[in-house]
C-alpha cells in the first residue's frame, strides 16, 4: 500500500476527460473522446495503436505542442490545458524532451549547438551550456563527435544526439515519436537501449510506435483504439 | 539570466553566415539603391556647386543691361534684337550711384583666318572696365594703349582656344589675323578661364570703337555691364538702371521696358533651385530603387520563412516564443539590410569618387544622402521584415514539425 501511495504523491502526467476534435467547415470529427491517464514519475510508457487511433493527436497534446478540446492536463501539478502558446512554450522548454521519427535536428548547426538551442530558449547561463552539453552527448557516446554537422552523421547518431538535446534541460518527461521509425536495427537497439538506461535512472518516457519490439522495451503499455485506451496494463506484450 | 535578443543577434548572424549567397542576393537591392543614392545625389550637388563658381567666376556682383525685344504689332523678337541701348545710356548709367564700374559691349560671331587656318568665334567689342569686371588677365603681351583705342586701332587680345585652333603651338602675339578681312594685329593671349555655361577662352577681344565701326558700323551697343563691390546694392542699381533708362527711352507708364536689366545674383538663385531640382529628382529615382530592394528583401525573407518552417517547428518544439521567433526574423532582416546599406555606402562613394577621375563632371559627397540611406535601408530592413516574421512567429508548432 505504501507504494502505491508513492506513485500516487510522484504522479507526472494526469488526464482527466481529454477530447480533440477537428473540424472540417461546421462537421466535428473527434479524434480522442475521454482519455483518463495517469503517468507516474520514472515509468516508460508505450502508446500503441492502429494507424488513425489518434496517436499523434494524442502525443501533440502531452507534448504541449496542442491543446485538448475539452477535459484537463495536469502536468507536474499545473494544469496546462488552457495556456497560451508562450506559456506552453515554456513548458515545452522546461518539462518536455521531444525525440522525433525524422530527428529534427537544425542542419546549419553543428551536434553541440543543437543540443545547446534548448539552453538558450531556457535561459541558461552562456558557459554553462557548452558543459552539460557536452556531458549529455558523452552520455549518449558521441563525445568524439560534438563539432560534427548533422549531415556527417549516421541516423543512429543523428537520433542520439537528438536524445542530447531532449535531456539537456532536465525535463520532466521525454517524449519519444516513432524514434526508431527511421533507423535500421542495429541503430534502433542501439537507439532502444540509451532508453532503457534513461529508464534505469529514473527519467520518465512516453514512447510512441506501431513496432511490438521497439514497444517491448517499456514496463507499460497503452493502445489506443478509435480514440480512446481500449487496453492498458503492465509486462510483456500479448 | 541571458538576453534574448543578443541571442537572437547570434543565431541571426549564423543563419546569414551560413547562407552566404541567399544573404548576398537579398543585399544586392540594398546595396545597388544605397549606392544610388548616394551616387546620384552627390552627382547633383557636384552639378549645383559647378554652377555655382560659374557664376561667381562669371562675378556674383554684377547687372547686364541688354536691350529688349521688339513689342510692336506683329512678331515678338528674341530678346535684345532691338537696337535701343546706345553709348548716351552708357554714358548716363556711369553716373549712378554706389556703381564701382560699367562697360558697354558689343560682339558679333565671324570666321577668322590666319592663313590656311580660320575659326569661327565671337568677337567682343570692350573696353579697360570690361576687362576689369570680367577679371580678364593676360598670360603674354599687353593690353591695348589709349591711343590705340582712340584710334580704332585694328589689335586683338585672344583666347587659348582661338590661338590653339590658329596658331597651334605657335606663340600668337605679334602675328596678323584677318577678321571680316580686315587685318588684326595680335597683341595679347589671354590666361585660360576654362568652361561656364560656355567656352570663357573662344573669345576675341578688340577695342570697344574699333567693332563699333569698323567692324559692325553700328552706333548702338549690345549690351552694358555694370559692376558694384557692394552686393548689398545691387537691386537698388537695378532699380535706378530701370527708371534711367525709362526716362531717357521716354517710356510712358503704361508701356513695357524696351530694355532688360539681368542681375547675376538672381541668375545664381534661379540656377541654384533648379539644380535643387535635379538633385531631388535623381534622389527620388534612387529612392525608388531603394524600395524595390526593399521589397527584395521581404520576397527572400518569405521564402525563407517558407524554406525554414520545419526549422521554425522545431524551435518552437524546443521552447522558442512567438516573441523569440519574430525578434530572431527581424533581426535577420535587419542585419541583411544594414550590412546591405553598409556595402551600398561604400559602393556609392567609390562610384562618386570615380566618376570626375573617369568623366569631367565633379560630385561632391555630403553626409545627408550617405546618413539618410542607411537610415532608410534599416528602416526597410524592418517593416519588410515585420509581415516573413509574423508569419514565421505565427507558424502552429505541429504543422511545421510536418511540414515537408
Amino acid at each position: 500500500m505504501m507504494g502505491a501511495d508513492n506513485m500516487e504523491a510522484k504522479e507526472v502526467i494526469r488526464l482527466e476527460h481529454i477530447g480533440k476534435s477537428y473540424y472540417i467547415g461546421k462537421q466535428e470529427v473527434p479524434v480522442l473522446t475521454d482519455i483518463n491517464l495517469v503517468i507516474a514519475k520514472g515509468d516508460f510508457v508505450s502508446i500503441m495503436g492502429p494507424s488513425g487511433a489518434g496517436k499523434s493527436t494524442l502525443m501533440n497534446i502531452l507534448g504541449c505542442l496542442d491543446r485538448p478540446t475539452r477535459g484537463s492536463y495536469i502536468l507536474n501539478g499545473k494544469e496546462v490545458a488552457n495556456q497560451t502558446d508562450d506559456e506552453l512554450a515554456y513548458t515545452r522548454n522546461r518539462e518536455i524532451g521531444f525525440v522525433f521519427q525524422s530527428f529534427n535536428l537544425l542542419p546549419k548547426l553543428s551536434a553541440l549547438d543543437n543540443v545547446i538551442l534548448p539552453m538558450i530558449y531556457g535561459n541558461v547561463f552562456r558557459n554553462e551550456r557548452v558543459e552539460r552539453a557536452t556531458k549529455m552527448l558523452e552520455m549518449v557516446g558521441l563525445g568524439n563527435r560534438i563539432n560534427h554537422m548533422p549531415a556527417e552523421m549516421s541516423g543512429g547518431q543523428r537520433q542520439r544526439v537528438a536524445i542530447a538535446r531532449a535531456l539537456v534541460n532536465d525535463p520532466s518527461i521525454i517524449m519519444a515519436d516513432e524514434p526508431t521509425g527511421n533507423l535500421d536495427s542495429k541503430s534502433t537497439r542501439e537507439v532502444m537501449e540509451i532508453f532503457s538506461h534513461l529508464y534505469s535512472m529514473g527519467k520518465t518516457i512516453i514512447l510512441v510506435t506501431h513496432e511490438d519490439d521497439v514497444a517491448s522495451y517499456a514496463s507499460r503499455h497503452v493502445i489506443l483504439s478509435d480514440g480512446h485506451i481500449s487496453q492498458d496494463f503492465r509486462g510483456a506484450l500479448s | 539570466m541571458t538576453n534574448i535578443y543578443i541571442e537572437s543577434v547570434r543565431m541571426a548572424w549564423s543563419s546569414i553566415v551560413s547562407n552566404k549567397l541567399r544573404s548576398l542576393l537579398t543585399m544586392l537591392g540594398i546595396i545597388i539603391g544605397v549606392s544610388a543614392v548616394i551616387a546620384l545625389v552627390s552627382f547633383g550637388y557636384g552639378v549645383r556647386s559647378d554652377v555655382e563658381s560659374n557664376i561667381s567666376s562669371l562675378g556674383s556682383n554684377q547687372i547686364t543691361i541688354i536691350p529688349g525685344s521688339d513689342n510692336g504689332p506683329g512678331a515678338r523678337g528674341a530678346a535684345g534684337s532691338m537696337q535701343s541701348l546706345t553709348y548716351k545710356d552708357y554714358e548716363a548709367i556711369k553716373l549712378l550711384p554706389n556703381i564701382d564700374l560699367v562697360a558697354p559691349l558689343v560682339s558679333k560671331s565671324y570666321t577668322v583666318v590666319n592663313g590656311n587656318k580660320n575659326w569661327q568665334t565671337t568677337v567682343y567689342g570692350a573696353t579697360d572696365e570690361y576687362m576689369e569686371i570680367s577679371d580678364l588677365t593676360l598670360q603674354s603681351g599687353r593690353y591695348w594703349t589709349d591711343e590705340e583705342y582712340n584710334k580704332r586701332s585694328r589689335v586683338a587680345i585672344i583666347g587659348q582656344t582661338v590661338a590653339t585652333n590658329l596658331f597651334g603651338d605657335e606663340s600668337p602675339v605679334g602675328q596678323k589675323i584677318r577678321i571680316n578681312n580686315q587685318p588684326f594685329t595680335v597683341i595679347g593671349l589671354l590666361t585660360a578661364k576654362g568652361y561656364s555655361f560656355m567656352d570663357q577662352d573662344d573669345r576675341i577681344f578688340c577695342p570697344f570703337t574699333t567693332v563699333q565701326e569698323r567692324l559692325l558700323g553700328i552706333t548702338y551697343v549690345n549690351s552694358i555691364v555694370v559692376s558694384s563691390e557692394n552686393d548689398d546694392a545691387l537691386s537698388q542699381i537695378q532699380t535706378d538702371v530701370t527708371n534711367l533708362l525709362r526716362t531717357r527711352h521716354r517710356i510712358s507708364a503704361k508701356d513695357d521696358d524696351d530694355f532688360t536689366v539681368r542681375n547675376s545674383q538672381e541668375l545664381l538663385e534661379t540656377m541654384e533651385s533648379t539644380t535643387q531640382t535635379l538633385t531631388i529628382f535623381l534622389g527620388c529615382i534612387a529612392a525608388i530603387s531603394l524600395l524595390v530592394g526593399g521589397i527584395g528583401i521581404m520576397n527572400i525573407m518569405l521564402v525563407s520563412v517558407t524554406e525554414r518552417t520545419r526549422e521554425i517547428g522545431v524551435r518552437k518544439a524546443l521552447g522558442a516564443t512567438y516573441h523569440m521567433i519574430i525578434v530572431q526574423f527581424l533581426i535577420e532582416s535587419v542585419t541583411v539590410s544594414v550590412a546591405g546599406g553598409l556595402i551600398g555606402i561604400l559602393v556609392g562613394c567609390g562610384i562618386a569618387k570615380l566618376i570626375p577621375l573617369v568623366t569631367s563632371m565633379t560630385t561632391v559627397i555630403s553626409p545627408l544622402p550617405v546618413i539618410g540611406s542607411f537610415l532608410f535601408s534599416v528602416i526597410i530592413g524592418l517593416v519588410f521584415g515585420i509581415y516573413p516574421a509574423r508569419k514565421a512567429a505565427r507558424l502552429n508548432p505541429i504543422d511545421a514539425l510536418h511540414y515537408e
